[in-house]
């Protein structure tokens, strides 16, 4: 059997492992064993079927076939391949905002009610960033313009897209002189598949510029619109304690596991499992109550909000099912194994999909509608209280760990925070910056990957950065990967952070490593490096600040889309394994190197954690003297 | 002794064994890194194509090896005891004459560094890593009295 401590250093995850070993279930790190050897041609990027010319595949070593059939070569086959996985991430980013931004207009034009405007300061504030009049008019009525026009900047043909104005004057210009401001949302994800059809562009630059404007419409389009509209409706979160880690779980409840990354219906379920008559089935049905726990990023968003306590990170998903303490997995979009309904046949799990776009063979499938959001919900939860009877006692295991964090730091809180309770600013970060007792500000985001060890990656590399007076912004999986190994409790994370940042978040009241949310959440960060700029001292673009970006872990498409987009953005992105780009040279240098000086970005590709540190480091450091910052307050220690 | 046997039945040619091959004999032994190698490693198995099918071939280790024979400097032996083709580097001139001689189109040369790429088993690691890298398992590492019952 696999030693356990190779596969996840989260000890919740490694005692489900070693409890199920041998009972014929299958997890994700089993099929990966399987699925030796992978496709180096894959991994390369060098492999092609993007028309019935092939399939082809470009000889590495440099003997045979150079060009495919079409007469594509390396360069051409791994930059359109990108490009694909770039336009996959956007358009799922993307369509997540674009169902946001609908519900948004249905709450103001009062066909929903079970979702009202809760945030008046953020509906006003981003009605002026589309133009539309706030004065004198009813939020509902603000709402429904808004939310329409939102969604006119997914089919917008000329653009810019609306939020690309909030961006510094100067990263405009650079975007301008690029040709990669976004149009429209859907217009630059549909150009890019265009693009990469047989025999439309050929030439790698011109297709990774491409792959940055389509990123561009994600990190400044889909997912910000997601954020936002997320946030006028269910409220901008602030600080909120919660606990993490599949210890959530309870014996004696009915427990309910929301996966996916929609945020309406665990929203509403959030609210449902609340009310008596469920409360008194359960009871009935010989449980103590309703538990509602959260997965992956739907989660964080129930979490920031509800305080929901979270069960777990991607890798954790069948394994919550394999605690046999689960009566249910209501899922969604986006991160939902297919697998998870093999390891659902070994116990009483049901799984019920939620979303017309995420259908699984043999999973109930109910429809959530916006405008009968509790009743639908309620019906779900009904199910999995009946399924309760079911449960198989003697096979429930459910791991002990669990731990508190705080969460919900949302850009608008860290200001408030920041600023006291009068003010809201960020001067106290910038000085902080300035005179050398925080070295920066790092971006440690993304999913974690069977094929490295299970959260080592996020945390050995957040240890290190808030050793060194690095503050973290973290979302997604790396959040709940912080969280699970106690960085988010301020008290403990301060006991590693090193002097100068610990004086900073002592003074001000913010832990080291901040929990921002879901991975559409990674707008706030870029909203949150336009307010550092907007306070001024620390230059006049993104690519000015000291700050880096990771994901050591990463997976999904939409990782290179966030990747691209921060990369665009000018910032310094490193990712844990490479993306499969490695088969042209020509590419790698140009998204390692050149790029640096056209977006002021660029990529490095490093699986040591302590290494990626390393590189964060010396940017941040590099980035310092350029902005003639003075040295570190505690240089040395 | 041990050989590499090939199912064509079973090949789909996704040339697989070549990378897992190359990966073995280069410095980086990580594939995404070898590829950046200035040298870089080349595979001792290639895979044929011919008509409907897909020959991996690498070398047989021959019981009467004409490569031995032809090699004028010494460099390429026959180890008595096991029955492999041993290559010393050392003593090798590049004269392409074991090129020429195999019958299986077994040995390249490698025109940069000026040595024949050969199967070696990779005996300093104990199993050739091309039956790992394929996966399908047409590669199959086994006794020649053993492969026989593999098959039925």
């Amino acid at each position: 059997m696999s030693d356990v401590t190779k596969r996840s250093v989260d000890p919740a995850t490694q005692q489900v492992l070693k409890h199920i070993e041998g009972q014929s279930i299958k997890t994700t790190w089993d099929r990966l064993e399987e699925m030796q050897p992978q496709c180096g041609f894959g991994q390369l990027g060098i492999c092609c079927t993007n028309c019935y010319l092939g399939p082809c595949r470009i000889d590495p070593f440099g003997e045979g076939a150079q060009q495919g059939v079409c007469g594509a070569d390396a360069d051409t086959i791994v930059a359109r391949n990108l490009l694909r996985h770039i336009a996959a991430g956007a358009a799922a980013h993307s369509d997540h905002g674009r169902t946001t931004a609908h519900a948004l207009q249905l709450v103001g034009k009062g066909e929903i009610h079970d979702y009202h405007v809760q945030d008046e300061e953020k509906l006003k504030a981003t009605a002026k960033v589309f133009g539309i009049k706030t004065e004198g008019r009813s939020n509902d009525d603000i709402a429904a313009e808004l939310g329409e026009k939102m969604q006119a900047d997914f089919g917008s043909q000329e653009g810019p897209i609306r939020f690309i104005s909030r961006a510094p004057k100067k990263r405009i210009e650079i975007w301008k002189k690029l040709n990669i401001i976004p149009r429209g949302i859907d217009r630059e994800v549909v150009e890019a598949m265009h693009r990469v059809n047989i025999g439309v562009d050929n030439d790698y630059k011109s297709i990774l510029l491409h792959g940055m404007k389509t990123a561009l419409a994600d990190g400044w389009g889909g997912s910000m619109v997601a954020t936002e509209a997320q946030d006028i409706m269910l409220r901008t979160p602030t600080p909120i304690r919660g606990t993490v880690n599949l210890g959530v779980l309870k014996e004696d409840h009915v427990n309910i596991v929301v996966h996916g990354h929609e945020a309406l219906l665990p929203e509403a379920a959030a609210r449902v499992v609340k009310d008596p008559e469920l409360i008194k089935l359960a009871k009935e049905a010989g449980a103590e109550g309703i538990n509602l726990a959260g997965m992956c990023c739907t989660a964080n968003e129930v979490l920031m909000r509800h305080e929901v306590p979270l069960a777990g990170n991607f890798l954790q998903q069948e394994l919550a099912i394999a605690t046999g303490a689960v009566e249910m997995m209501m899922v969604d979009i986006q991160c939902i194994m297919p697998g998870l309904v093999d390891v659902a046949k070994h116990f009483h799990t049901e799984i019920v999909t939620t979303s017309e776009k995420a259908r699984f063979p043999g999973v109930t499938y109910i429809q959530f509608e916006e405008h009968d959001a509790e009743k639908i919900v309620k019906s779900i939860i009904k199910r999995a209280i009946e399924n309760f009877k079911k449960r198989d006692k003697s096979r429930v295991f459910i791991p002990k760990e669990k731990k508190d964090l705080v969460a919900g730091i949302s850009t608008e809180v860290i200001a408030k925070i920041l600023g006291g309770k009068y003010l809201s600013t960020f001067k106290p970060l910038n000085e902080a910056i300035i005179n050398g007792r925080i070295r920066g500000i790092a971006g440690v985001v993304g999913c974690n990957n069977p094929k490295t060890t299970h959260d080592f990656g996020h945390l050995e590399l957040v240890k290190e950065l808030i050793k060194n007076d690095v503050v973290v912004l973290s979302t997604g999986c790396s959040a709940i990967a912080c969280g699970k190994a106690g960085f988010l409790q301020p008290e403990a994370a301060l006991e590693i952070a090193g002097k100068g940042l610990k004086e900073v978040c002592e003074a001000v009241g913010i832990p080291p490593v901040l929990h921002m949310g879901s991975c559409v959440d990674n707008s706030r960060i870029l909203i949150a490096a336009c307010e550092v700029l907007k306070e001024g001292g620390l230059g006049e673009d993104i690519s000015d600040l000291p700050a880096a970006g990771a994901a050591p872990e990463w997976m999904s498409e939409k990782a290179i889309t966030i990747g691209f987009y921060f990369m665009a953005s000018g910032v310094y992105t490193i990712f844990g394994g490479p993306m499969p780009i490695m088969g042209s040279s020509n590419v790698t240098r140009f998204l390692t190197e050149e790029v640096e000086g056209i977006t002021g970005g660029k990529f490095a590709y490093e699986s040591d954690p302590l290494k990626t540190a390393k590189l964060m480091i010396e940017h941040i450091d590099k980035k310092r003297q350029a902005l003639r910052l003075g040295p570190m307050m505690y240089q040395g220690k | 002794m041990k050989k590499i046997y090939f199912d064509v039945e079973k090949c789909l040619g996704c040339r697989s064994c070549e990378l897992a091959c190359a990966v073995s004999h280069s410095a980086a032994k990580e594939l995404e890194k070898m590829i950046s190698d200035k040298d870089k490693s080349l595979p001792r198995i290639k895979i044929n194509f011919s008509k409907d099918k897909n020959y991996p071939m690498s070398c047989r280790h021959c019981k009467d090896p004409k490569c031995v024979s032809a090699c004028m400097a010494g460099a390429i032996s026959k180890d008595e005891k096991t029955g492999q083709i041993l290559y010393d580097e050392k003593k090798c001139v590049g004269c392409w004459m074991c090129v020429m001689v195999c019958p299986y189109g077994a040995i390249r040369p490698n025109k940069k560094v000026k040595i024949p790429v050969r199967c070696d088993l990779c005996t300093d690691i104990g199993e050739p890593q091309c039956v790992k890298g394929c996966p399908v398992k047409a590669i199959v590492w086994a006794d020649e009295t053993e492969v026989d019952t593999i098959k039925k």
